[in-house]
């Protein structure tokens, strides 16, 4: 029992990252906030990505005659250049924002609705 | 922040390692953790604490926005650039085995170019995005 | 065990520091917050031997992203308002698809075993063979710039074409949208500018159509 949680108490935290960020990313009007939620989502996918490259016992892939065990590199590989890519989203994302709340004066949904004339 | 003494003699003092730290970043990237990603957002920080510090005017003086924005499509020219190295060697796109005698000295060389390029493009890329969003404060 | 205990607690922390943001609504401290919780998915990623990616999270999730969040909140204003409508439909969403995530859980391999699918396709190979092939110590730098270097080029051309949209974002003049030209600072100031005025008409086309 204690060992079937172990085993999946990574993957659990990751779900619960993920969700929290989606619960932001609905139910939060604030576009700011919105974005923050999107990278807690995005880094909690980092986290299930690293966790499914981890081998126990192993080491950080750098090749080294002392050790014989390594966890897999190809979840880093594909996460590094993710993560890199996902704050040039975000600033692409911040812009945005920047841009309507010059052109609206706010930056919350409810009030961007009722200025574009809908309820 | 111009009457923080403090953060002004701090700063002054750690741009220098910063900048010094991205390149070992950069080109101790094959041997350790590291590379091009990574030293351009170093690289990149060290510019920002600077535009933080003493003011974006100053910042846009030492890094002139004309020459940065170069920058960003440089990085990414010298990446295809190595990528068409490898076609004109007789190999295949971004195959950098045939850039020298050697596959192997040719795949490293193909491989400090390439993060070069990276680099040269994530740093260009930040510094720009922070210029931008830091001269709508007015 | 001890790396076991490492790991709980990184990972027990990032859970509250999800909720903090959750809930306050001072956007000045979610941003805070989102850079702490950088911080320690950093230190979990060393606990889970990705040092290369520690770096990149330490260095841009905790640095380079709270920056342009602060300089964006100086512009925006950093209250969030209190939310009108319920939360009931979002909370019942995100139960439902997290219930059926967790449940999916059960059919992946156990946390760290060697023999799961993923650590036994290409893996073995780049690890074996990548120092004769390559001659780098660093697997990811192997992998990441030699075997999957055309999958690397494509990331970099969409830090190149964001850091692009971000200049036709906010290049120009602040109040060019509104069709008063003030006098641009440089020429290219004056392109951008034109740039912005086509692009907010798209903005506005855009918002209509969705609602």
């Amino acid at each position: 029992m204690l060992q079937s949680i172990l085993d999946h108490y990574n993957y659990w935290i990751a779900i619960f990252l993920m969700m929290a960020g989606f619960y932001i990313v609905v139910a939060r009007g604030n576009l700011v906030k919105k974005l923050v939620g999107l990278n807690i989502f995005q880094t909690s996918v980092f986290l299930l990505y690293i966790t499914m490259g981890k081998v126990t016992n192993g080491t950080a892939p750098i090749l080294d005659s002392r050790f014989q065990v390594y966890s897999n590199p190809i979840p880093h590989v594909l996460i590094l250049t993710a993560i890199v890519v996902g704050i040039a989203t975000t600033a692409l994302g911040l812009a945005l924002v920047v841009r309507i709340r010059e052109s609206y004066g706010t930056i919350e949904e409810d009030e961007l609705d009722l200025a574009d004339g809908e309820t | 922040m111009k009457s923080h003494r403090v953060l002004r003699i701090i700063s002054k003092l750690l741009i220098p390692f910063i900048l010094l730290f991205a390149l070992y970043v950069q080109f101790h990237g094959d041997y350790g953790p590291g590379g091009g990603f990574q030293a351009g957002v170093i690289f990149a920080s060290a510019f920002i604490l600077y535009g933080l510090i003493f003011g974006l005017e100053n910042a846009r003086k030492v890094a002139p926005p004309a020459v940065v924005t170069r920058l960003i499509a440089a990085g990414l020219l010298i990446y295809a650039g190595t990528g068409f190295a490898g076609l004109l060697g007789g190999g295949n796109f971004l195959d950098y085995g045939v850039l020298r005698a050697d596959p192997v000295a040719g795949q490293h060389l193909g491989i400090m170019v390439i993060e070069f390029g990276v680099g040269t493009t994530v740093a260009a890329t930040m510094i720009t995005i922070f210029f931008l969003f830091a001269r709508r404060d007015r | 065990m001890i790396i076991t205990l490492i790991d709980i607690t990184l990972l027990t922390f990032m859970g509250a520091t999800a909720i903090a943001i959750l809930r306050l609504r001072s956007l000045f401290a979610v941003v805070m917050l989102s850079g702490i919780y950088s911080l320690l998915a950093a230190s979990m990623f060393v606990a889970l031997d990705a040092v290369d990616v520690a770096f990149t999270e330490a260095a841009v999730g905790a640095g380079i992203s709270t920056v342009l969040m602060i300089a964006v909140l100086a512009l925006t204003g950093e209250r969030e308002l209190i939310p009108v409508r319920t939360p009931l439909l979002p909370l019942a969403v995100v139960t439902l698809t997290g219930a059926a995530l967790i449940y999916a859980t059960f059919d992946m391999p156990a946390f760290g075993d060697p023999s799961a699918p993923a650590n036994l396709h290409v893996a073995p190979h780049y690890l074996k063979d990548s120092f004769a092939e390559v001659g780098l110590p660093n697997v990811v730098t192997s992998v990441l710039a030699s075997y999957r270097g055309y999958d690397t080029f494509g990331e970099v051309t969409v830090i190149f074409t964001a850091g692009v949209a971000v200049m036709l974002l906010l290049g120009g003049r602040k109040g060019d949208d509104a069709g008063i030209k003030q006098e641009p600072e440089d020429k290219a100031g004056e392109n951008n500018a034109g740039e912005d005025d086509s692009g907010d008409g798209d903005d506005r086309g855009a918002g209509g159509g969705t609602a």
